[in-house]
């Protein structure tokens, strides 16, 4: 966070954040998907993947960041709220009660048999937000004087 | 129609503002003149009804659902009461005309106030039902407010108003008590069903509460004692407002009370006790007072405060004729009668008492008696009427107070005759109190009507040069002059028209019941102008009239008496203490200690209560228990973990540098991660570790910007209070905890959602199932709060405005 600092030559730690940051993305985008049957889920997932853009942000500085990833995490916030209230609201149009889950296997061309869940649809609402919110959180800490 | 006629004043106060603003030309008074004038024509042609023993019964439905409804209930009693107030109040208009300036005077206020009170004084007589009756009562409190704080410019104005409010709410707050309390025993709100049942409920628990409940309302407003201080400072209202609110219609709301609920609470010695006794010592002690008055109004407030006492002593002693028999009780019917009677009088004569002190103080600008005398030639017409009635006060013939005066003494005389509760002892005593205060009442009487009529002009002293006020303004002192003459005269008529009928209600069961009382004719009482030369009470009032004129002649040697009482003792001292000191001065500063604002001393207080209740009610519950049963067994691994966290927790308290707290807190929370890997818990462990990680890394950027001032003290100063209270705390939590535990009532649900986790959820990893499927619900609202703080941050950062900007909006 105080990215000024470290404006000297990096070159070993920007280096490394390149490549740790993909291993961390990558990996917490497993956590996110594995979360229905083994440990895991939206939320860590979420945190992992704000923690791997921290790394850029330590190992670059956030003007820069915000060049690679010109992302509006508040945005992203409001876009989780409403993909987990539209995944919550979705049943009541079909004569269901609130907050009723659809889930089947399916024949997809390249997967093969997969089950799919609506409750992965909810995840990735708690996934934004909490990538959004963090993100939010640390960006305006630090770009403040 | 009945109903209706209660509220025809309020429903023409509506009108007062517009007729005030369009006809400024003639005084607004005109007009108000009609309505009491109306209302007692309508009042005076129920007077043949009643007489034979009827009743005018109208209702209507207010809210049905709680059985609350305007009851307006004409018989004897209140049909003389809304007399009066109609009759008064139409003398007090016509008076009012000529003492208010038109052109000076807000007069759409005043008219407004005065007819609300007229509705409320009607509501409060006619009502039948307790929640109505209360209704109104508040209402005249209020309005009798406004009406006293009608100058509201002067502080003593406001002074009285605030003073007679609060004492009159206060009592009336007591009574709604009472009529709770009354109408759970009763099962009704009706007083007239309340009577009926009357002798059913007199031993039940609450009776002597609810007894006295009422008789407080009733003091309070009636100003008996310790309560009358109100009423000599309500005379800073303007003259009509005194005449008529405080001396013949609201103070005897208090009355009207004790009459109406005799029938009730007759049964109990306390009653007869309480009123008589509270009603002989205001006698006196407002004719004592009123002799050291030096105002005008302040004598006769203080005067009225005595009449009312006397009435009150009255009705207590009507009260014994529901427990003597037969013949005997005849002598107590008397004394309702001689009640009722006086309460006529005295309306009469303390009304047109308070006009002429209103012309007094109208014509010459002052009413301190000391400036006063010599107006006798000026001002003749106002010295018949004032001599008239003061006479009367006092007790003389040809006026009606005497007869008044022969029968309170005849009633106190037979008291003590009685062997029944200890009056034998006590009830000399009771007849010494009445005549020295019937001495005193001629005093003062005299006093009133000699030195400012008779002595010497002191035309420097006064502030206008006086003359004789304008016929207008005598019309209505001079009718209620005239009236006390003609009651005089023909005392049987009126006894026979309304105090009969008054009699009759507040004493049915003596009518009613064959045993109580042989037949209905027993009650006719004829008023005796003359007793004969033997009757105790001719001797009693010659004596009165002698050490009365004495006392008179020689009232410059003793009225140094009256300075020898310290005004710190006084009833006044003692309520300004309570309002000013205790809630006023003592309030103000129990919050200045108790809520100084510092957030340690809150927590502390928050904390203790908690820990106070918590444990109390583990102990007074008897749910303290700790049981091991079915703990598993500590692991050696458990325990390394468990002395690293309480290592972590006390490097954290008792840390010199914020620094290191900081990294105890943070080896506290990895270690409750590992906790969490050995209880099997991966998801919370893995959500702890990154949580962790974010918060440290958030404290230390809140470390780092720490102004440099507060650096100087950077450890936790020791104070031995924090310590009790956070070592009650964890005590409290341990003991909740194990207690919890050693007792449960039910199984856990857990087994439900391993059941289904796949069948019903089609997931495998319970504790996401449950957070997205089961209960959903409530990780939607986290992330809605994460959402929130997260825009919180953003808009505390970034929306701050610049230091000049809030020192701009500051200002």
């Amino acid at each position: 966070m105080k990215t000024n600092k470290l404006k000297t030559n990096d070159l070993i730690l920007q280096f490394t954040a390149k490549i740790v940051f993909f291993i961390i993305f990558f990996f917490s985008i497993h956590i996110f998907f594995a979360g229905h049957y083994t440990p895991g889920g939206g939320f860590v997932g979420g945190l992992l993947t704000s923690s791997a853009i921290v790394l850029l942000v330590i190992a670059f500085d956030l003007k820069t960041v915000r060049k690679i990833l010109p992302i509006n995490y508040m945005y992203m916030t409001a876009t989780g709220l409403i993909i987990a209230v539209a995944t919550a609201a979705y049943p009541i149009f079909d004569g269901k009660p609130f907050f009723t889950h659809y889930f089947d296997y399916f024949d997809l061309p390249l997967f093969g048999k997969t089950s799919l869940h609506t409750a992965a649809l909810f995840d990735l609402g708690v996934f934004l937000v909490v990538v959004g919110v963090t993100m939010t959180i640390i960006q305006t800490i630090g770009e403040d004087e | 129609m009945q109903v209706l006629a209660i509220f025809i004043p309020l429903l023409a106060a509506i009108f007062i503002p517009l007729l005030f603003r369009r006809a400024r030309t003639i005084h607004t008074g005109w007009f108000v003149l009609i309505v009491p004038l109306l209302l007692v024509s309508y009042y005076a042609t129920f007077i043949s009804r009643v007489m034979d023993g009827e009743e005018a019964l109208a209702s209507f439905n207010w809210i049905p659902s709680l059985n609350i409804s305007f009851i307006s209930y004409l018989d004897g009693l209140s049909l003389l009461f809304s007399l009066l107030i109609t009759g008064i109040g139409t003398l007090v208009v016509l008076y009012s005309i000529f003492y208010l300036d038109k052109t000076k005077e807000q007069l759409h206020n005043f008219y407004i106030y005065l007819l609300m009170f007229m509705t409320a004084m009607l509501g409060v007589v006619q009502s039948d039902h307790m929640i109505t009756l209360y209704l109104f009562w508040e209402l005249t409190s209020i309005s009798s407010f406004l009406l006293i704080g009608y100058w509201f410019q002067r502080d003593k104005s406001r002074f009285g108003a605030l003073k007679s409010m609060m004492i009159t709410v206060a009592g009336g707050l007591f009574m709604l008590g009472g009529f709770v309390l009354l109408a759970q025993m009763g099962g009704t709100y009706s007083i007239r069903e309340l009577i009926a049942q009357a002798p059913y409920f007199w031993d039940n628990e609450y009776f002597v509460l609810a007894l006295v409940l009422i008789l407080l309302g009733a003091f309070t407003k009636s100003a008996q004692f310790p309560f009358y201080i109100w009423l000599p400072d309500a005379m800073e209202a303007p003259t009509p407002v005194s005449a008529y609110l405080h001396s013949a219609t609201m103070v005897k709301a208090g009355i009207y009370l004790v009459a109406r609920f005799t029938p009730i609470f007759a049964v109990s010695e306390v009653w007869i006790w309480l009123v008589t006794g509270i009603g002989l010592l205001t006698l006196f002690w407002g004719s004592f007072f009123a002799v050291k008055q030096s105002d005008l109004k302040g004598i006769l407030a203080f005067s009225t405060v005595s009449q009312l006492g006397l009435i009150m002593a009255l009705l207590g002693a009507s009260a014994i004729a529901f427990h003597v028999e037969d013949a005997a009780n005849t002598v107590f019917k008397y004394a309702a009668f001689a009640a009722i009677f006086h309460l006529i009088n005295h309306a009469t004569f303390k009304g047109s008492l308070f006009m002429i002190a209103g012309i007094v103080d109208h014509e010459t600008g002052t009413r301190d008696i000391r400036k006063l005398g010599g107006l006798m030639s000026i001002m003749p017409l106002s010295f018949s009427v004032a001599l008239i009635s003061s006479l009367s006060m006092a007790g003389l013939p040809p006026f009606n107070g005497f007869l008044s005066k022969e029968m309170f003494l005849t009633a106190m005389l037979t008291l003590k005759d009685f062997e029944l509760f200890e009056f034998s002892t006590w009830g000399i005593l009771l007849l010494i109190v009445a005549v020295i205060a019937s001495i005193f009442t001629f005093v003062y009487s005299f006093y009133f009507v000699f030195k400012t009529f008779t002595g010497k002009l002191q035309a420097s002293e006064l502030p206008q040069k006086p003359h004789e006020a304008p016929i207008g303004m005598l019309i209505a002192p001079m009718i209620l002059a005239a009236l006390v003459v003609v009651i005089f005269c023909i005392p049987n008529v009126v006894g026979w028209l309304f105090i009969k009928p008054a009699v009759f209600a507040i004493q049915p069961f003596l009518y009613q019941d064959p045993f109580l009382a042989s037949t209905p004719a027993s009650v006719d009482i004829t008023v005796k102008l003359w007793h004969g030369w033997t009757a105790p009470e001719l001797w009693l009032t010659v004596c009165i009239v002698v050490i009365g004129l004495i006392l008179f002649k020689t009232f410059e040697k003793w009225q140094k008496l009256y300075r020898l009482q310290p005004a710190k003792f006084s009833l006044n001292a003692l309520y300004d203490f309570i309002m000013d000191g205790i809630l006023n001065r003592g309030m103000t500063s129990l919050s200045k200690r108790m809520m100084h604002g510092s957030m340690r001393h809150y927590f502390m207080y928050m904390f203790a209560a908690i820990c106070f209740i918590v444990i109390g009610t583990l102990f007074y519950k008897d749910a303290f228990k700790i049981s091991f049963d079915g703990a598993a067994p500590i692991e050696l691994y458990q325990l390394i973990l468990i002395i690293v966290l309480v290592l972590g927790t006390l490097t954290t308290l008792v840390a010199r540098s914020r620094i290191t707290a900081i990294v105890g807190l943070g080896a506290v929370g990895y270690t409750v991660a590992l906790f969490f890997v050995m209880f099997n818990a991966p998801d919370l462990a893995l959500t702890q570790l990154v949580i962790e990680t974010i918060s440290v890394a958030l404290f230390l950027l809140v470390f780092y910007h720490l102004p440099r001032l507060g650096k100087v003290q950077e450890y936790t100063p020791f104070r031995f209070r924090r310590l009790v209270v956070s070592i009650g705390i964890g005590a409290m939590v341990t003991l909740l905890a194990l207690s919890a535990h050693s007792q449960k009532l039910v199984e856990s649900i857990n087994q439900y959602y391993k059941d289904t986790v796949y069948s019903l959820a089609g997931g495998g990893n319970i504790v996401n199932v449950i957070l997205v499927d089961y209960r959903g619900f409530d990780t939607l609202f986290e992330i809605t709060v994460l959402g929130l703080a997260g825009m919180g941050i953003y808009a505390m950062i970034k929306l701050r405005l610049s230091r000049k900007e809030k020192s701009n909006e500051n200002e």
